[in-house]
């Protein structure tokens, strides 16, 4: 049935090939749902935050600039390849070696079209660097290889690592068919949770060597860097809750690829018993006689 | 004109070259070292190409088949490796040996003996790097960026790694320094700067970047191997050090580098579409002054390599502004070789094949840089399959496409035969689709949010990796046909019996016979020889 399945999947592909070909303009349909197929996975996510639109809109009007300036300049080029051919006898007009004006204007004319740029970006880059005001902070540490989350304010603190079922399959031929595994690689054993509608700030710092931790929907990519502390924050619709993934973004060793992160993003409330909750449990936990769960979590992460 | 040429022919027949291994070991001739560093170049580049292999195997479909991670990670970081120190490098320096003396009327390089030198050191630094993959803990895989603190966890090969880079730094240097006192003390009376051809003028720019960047390259290697070894904390926070300074000196490298990679390739095609275009450069000044902007401008751009290391506000935006800056001269460029196009007289030999492909994937190229530089938008990309789409796309169709185009204009005047011209056109037909094919559907799987340098992905991302892989295997087995071609061209190609070769050419390497004499312009090229071939 597999090979079956492969078959049918095989030829979709070859026809996609084909329809790739001429597919830069592609680049602009509309963002991807989670449960779309491969190909139409082709541009970046709208995201669920202010900052993650912003970005991706920002990404989208320098796409159509490009894509403006490509159908120009492409189209000179073919034009001259098309047009001047000696086969069709065109002659060499030699004396066509520099003119002042013209190269004047394309000069000026790229320096307004990138001050256009500039500007919108400048403007999203400082909200983006604006870590006031914030609601919670969590400390985020990435360790070869998985994260820790601490909640500053409530004590709360844990590690996350990749779920046991990916784990397993992803090991040197595992057997295990990937697509049968839930969230293959995206999926952990404890996700981060977090408020809907409050602003979240992120201290990101490395145990070991430097990490990065990114979840597309956010539009945050932060490196964790041992030894300082970055800051980043996001803040989610409040109409948006829900489970959010993402990975490490920087080369962190052997298994950098098997690092996910997951955000749980609840509502303040659920947001509050959970903390509660937590916090409880890991009083109980660190009473004499209860084994030391925190360092139970530490020896596995070695594997 | 007839003088030289009589003086030419008679001059080969006792030329005095050393026979058998003593030629090759001992060689001081331009074009014998010149030969050298392109067949070392070929052979490092097909090394680098089968490792691409291996990580386009792997990631064929999710899941692990093939290679252990730790073996991935080894295998992207040395495919970097051979490619940009082994295959781009040397191949530029090889085309800068035999031309540079050529197209400016000297007799040879400068400094012959160091010229021998910078070339025997190569194989050394290579062999110390390629046997690091059978050392405990294997080949390095830290990324070719080599950031600490993750290269420090490097085994065995960590110092090999070092030593090879200092080993490939001193040769790149040496052989900047030759270019650039052969530019500019051997230049033939007459052939004043601004009549230089394009190709020098690339060069002489790019070996002044060598000569000022691969010193900060071996300094920071330098303060990454005393930090492992000698107890220095450069770059470890426990002992006050900053493993991000690392990352700013190391690009402070690194940006100039890519633009060592890829200036020589705008000369090659400067020479080339004028050629096939049957017409005059256009704004020939103005790309000069261009590419001594572009130049510049990579000395104040590194850090939008690191947008992500949490800079302050202040430098992010002096950074973004600076790269966004770089597209005005090489705007500049691409519009001036488009107009060169205008109203020429144009044929489509192999080497302007090559060439405008290059232009068309080159600006695209261009297209995804100018978007990396948006700093907002860079958090999405940065780390993701869209940086990797991006330097792919002026890498291969962009300095791998510029060395091609090179030989195959050069190489009838190299050896005095012309290649099977059918056959170099299906390799350039293969090469430039499967090159789209490899490299664009990564722009997808990076938005899509596929980080890089990672063995296995999530599910979503199978389809676009498989046709990535299927575009690589195509690409890596077109190559083959690229070393047969030359093999084939030398043993029993056509004979080419004019100077020229290329009816549109102007310069002085179309001035001499072909095959290029063993010995070339003992006597300089009269003032007209020069005028000429001059673009004015």
């Amino acid at each position: 049935m597999m090979i079956r399945a492969k078959n049918a999947q095989l030829s979709n592909k070859l026809a996609a090939i084909v329809s790739s070909l001429g597919l830069s303009l592609a680049c602009a349909l509309p963002a991807h749902a989670e449960s779309e197929s491969g190909w139409s996975l082709l541009n970046m996510t709208q995201g669920v935050t202010d900052i993650s639109r912003e970005i991706y809109s920002l990404h989208m009007e320098i796409f159509w600039i490009c894509v403006i300036i490509g159908v120009i300049v492409f189209g000179a080029m073919i034009y001259s390849i098309v047009t001047f051919r000696k086969s069709k006898g065109a002659v060499a007009d030699v004396t066509l070696v520099h003119n002042t004006t013209v190269e004047l204007i394309w000069t000026a004319v790229p320096v307004a079209i990138l001050v256009f740029m500039a500007v919108p970006a400048a403007k999203t880059l400082i909200k983006i660097e604006d870590v006031t005001k914030t609601d919670l902070s969590i400390k985020v540490t990435g360790f070869q290889w998985g994260w820790q989350y601490d909640y500053l304010d409530s004590g709360v603190s844990f590690f996350s690592h990749l779920d046991r079922k990916s784990n397993t399959a992803r090991e040197l031929a595992s057997g295990i068919d990937p697509n049968t595994v839930d969230h293959y690689l995206l999926n952990v054993d404890k996700p981060l949770v977090v408020p809907v509608g409050s602003k979240v700030r992120l201290l990101l710092t490395g145990a070991d060597v430097i990490h990065s931790w990114w979840v597309p929907a956010f539009g945050v990519k932060k490196d964790a860097i041992p030894g300082f502390i970055n800051e980043a924050w996001f803040k989610v619709d409040t109409d948006k809750p829900g489970l959010y993934r993402g990975q490490c973004a920087e080369l962190c060793g052997r298994d950098h690829g098997f690092m996910p992160i997951v955000v749980d993003v609840r509502s303040r409330e659920d947001f509050d018993a959970w903390v509660k909750a937590q916090a409880a449990e890991q009083k109980q936990a660190a009473t004499p006689g209860a084994a030391p769960a925190q360092v139970a979590a530490t020896a596995s992460t070695t594997g | 004109m007839a003088e030289q040429h009589a003086h030419a022919t008679e001059h080969a027949d006792h030329d005095h070259k050393p026979h058998g291994w003593r030629r090759w070991v001992y060689a001081t001739n331009h074009k014998d070292i010149g030969t050298m560093y392109l067949v070392f170049a070929c052979l490092m580049f097909f090394i680098g190409g089968a490792m691409a292999m291996v990580i386009r195997l792997e990631l064929f479909k999710p899941g692990m088949q093939i290679v252990d991670p730790q073996l991935f990670n080894s295998m992207t970081t040395m495919h970097a490796l051979m490619m940009i120190f082994g295959a781009v490098m040397p191949a530029w320096t090889g085309l800068a040996n035999w031309m540079v003396p050529l197209q400016v009327g000297a007799p040879d390089m400068a400094l012959p003996r160091l010229n021998n030198f910078s070339f025997w050191i190569l194989p050394f630094a290579f062999f110390l790097l390629l046997s690091s993959l059978f050392v405990p803990g294997g080949a390095p895989a830290g990324g070719w960026t080599m950031y600490p603190p993750l290269v420090l966890q490097n085994g065995a090969s960590f110092p090999m790694l070092i030593f090879s880079i200092h080993m490939m730094g001193v040769s790149s240097i040496l052989g900047a320094i030759n270019v650039v006192v052969t530019i500019m003390n051997l230049r033939a009376p007459g052939m004043s700067l601004l009549r230089m051809p394009l190709f020098v003028w690339t060069w002489l720019i790019t070996a002044y970047l060598l000569i000022a960047v691969m010193p900060v390259l071996a300094g920071a290697v330098t303060m990454l191997l005393t930090d492992h070894f000698f107890g220095t904390t450069f770059f470890t926070a426990a002992g006050g050090g900053d493993p991000v300074m690392f990352q700013h000196i190391f690009w402070f490298f690194g940006h100039p580098e890519v633009y060592i990679l890829i200036l020589p390739a705008f000369g090659v095609v400067s020479e080339i579409i004028p050629t096939f275009s049957r017409k005059p450069l256009f704004g020939y000044e103005a790309m000069v002054y261009a590419t001594a902007s572009i130049a510049f401008l990579s000395f104040i751009v590194w850090a939008h390599h690191m947008f992500t290391v949490g800079m302050p506000l202040a430098a992010e935006l002096f950074f973004m502004l600076s790269t966004m800056l770089i597209a005005i001269p090489t705007g500049v460029k691409v519009f001036n070789w488009t107009t060169t196009m205008y109203k020429g007289s144009l044929t489509f030999e192999p080497p302007m094949l090559f060439a405008l492909a290059f232009l068309f994937l080159f600006t695209i190229g261009g297209f995804s840089g100018l978007m990396l530089a948006i700093v907002p938008a860079d958090y999405q990309y940065q780390d993701t399959y869209f940086v990797v789409a991006h330097f792919h796309y002026v890498l291969v169709p962009g300095a791998i496409f510029g060395i091609m185009a090179g030989v195959y204009y050069w190489l009838p005047k190299w050896v005095g035969n012309m290649y099977d011209m059918t056959l170099a056109k299906w390799h350039f037909w293969l090469s430039t689709i499967f090159v789209n094919v490899l490299f664009f559907p990564q722009h997808f799987l990076g938005l899509a949010g596929m980080p890089r340098r990672i063995p296995d992905y999530a599910v979503q991302f199978t389809d676009w990796n498989m046709v990535s892989s299927i575009g690589g295997f195509g690409f890596g087995l077109s190559q083959l046909l690229f070393p047969y071609l030359i093999w084939k061209c030398v043993k029993s190609g056509q004979r080419v019996t004019s100077n020229k070769v290329w009816e549109g050419a102007h310069g002085l390497e179309w001035e001499l016979p072909s095959p290029a004499p063993y010995h070339s312009w003992q006597e300089p090229p009269s003032d007209a020889v020069i005028a000429r071939g001059a673009f004015h």
